[in-house]
């Protein structure tokens, strides 16, 4: 059973992000969005998280959500792949369940 | 113009999009600024994503209110601070801002960018000399 894992809140305001990351299994993948994407972001105090993290999982960011924050994707953690609203929705059904951290 | 004159701080802790904090903030500062009062903008924690430069978000269908920042200059807001450690625990610097230019028309004072990167010192120094503090 795959799992993918939404986290759509900030690392540094809500523990959304640290939760997943410590529940996830190998075989899961992350998808972060709206205030989620600045955990994407290099640089920033919880890189060391999502670097432990991508070796284990699978971890993508959604291209828009980053454009609107005003953040490129050369600014995202390599590794992470950025994908679009058509890539969300290829993930959620290539998934077995879509599970969100509010 | 009204008699009394307080000295607001409008304390910004929110990332914008994500939540509506950030636009209703900038609504309320522009009104206080109408009625002529000591304003002083502070952006700290997730608020200093507020002021990134390059927003952009048709993507997501919303309106881009980041233009607005800039004109609050305009409308006689000089004290515009950001705390250094915010921007620093985000990866972020100085250049990853907007600039807010200020004029005053009377005295023809020109000042290029009132942002002003501070301490967590001069940060309570500033909600200390604060009158009344509007949280979002």
């Amino acid at each position: 059973m795959s799992i993918l894992h939404t986290v759509n809140k900030s690392p540094f305001e809500r523990n959304s992000l640290e939760s997943c990351l410590k529940f996830a299994t190998d075989d899961a993948a992350v998808l972060l969005f709206e205030d989620g994407i600045y955990a994407a972001l290099a640089g920033t105090n919880v890189q060391s998280d999502i670097a432990d993290a991508l070796g284990k999982l699978r971890i993508y960011v959604l291209g828009p959500d980053l454009k609107a924050r005003g953040f490129s994707e050369e600014r995202v953690i390599e590794g992470i792949s950025v994908v679009d609203y058509a890539g969300f929705v290829d993930l959620a059904a290539e998934h077995d369940k879509v599970q969100a951290w509010l | 113009m009204s008699e009394i004159v307080k000295k607001f701080m409008y304390l910004n802790r929110k990332a914008p999009y994500g939540t509506i904090y950030a636009w209703e903030a900038l609504e309320v500062v522009l009104i206080g600024a109408a009625f002529d009062q000591d304003v002083c903008v502070m952006f700290m924690d997730d608020g200093v994503y507020q002021l990134t430069k390059g927003q952009d978000p048709k993507g997501i269908g919303m309106k881009n209110f980041s233009p607005t920042f800039r004109t609050l200059g305009d409308y006689e807001v000089k004290r515009i601070f950001v705390d250094r450690a915010s921007l620093e625990a985000r990866g972020l610097t100085q250049d990853d801002l907007v600039e807010i230019a200020f004029e005053d028309f009377e005295t023809e004072e020109e000042i290029d960018n009132i942002v002003e990167v501070v301490d967590s010192e001069r940060v309570s120094e500033l909600m200390n000399d604060s009158d009344v503090v509007f949280s979002f």
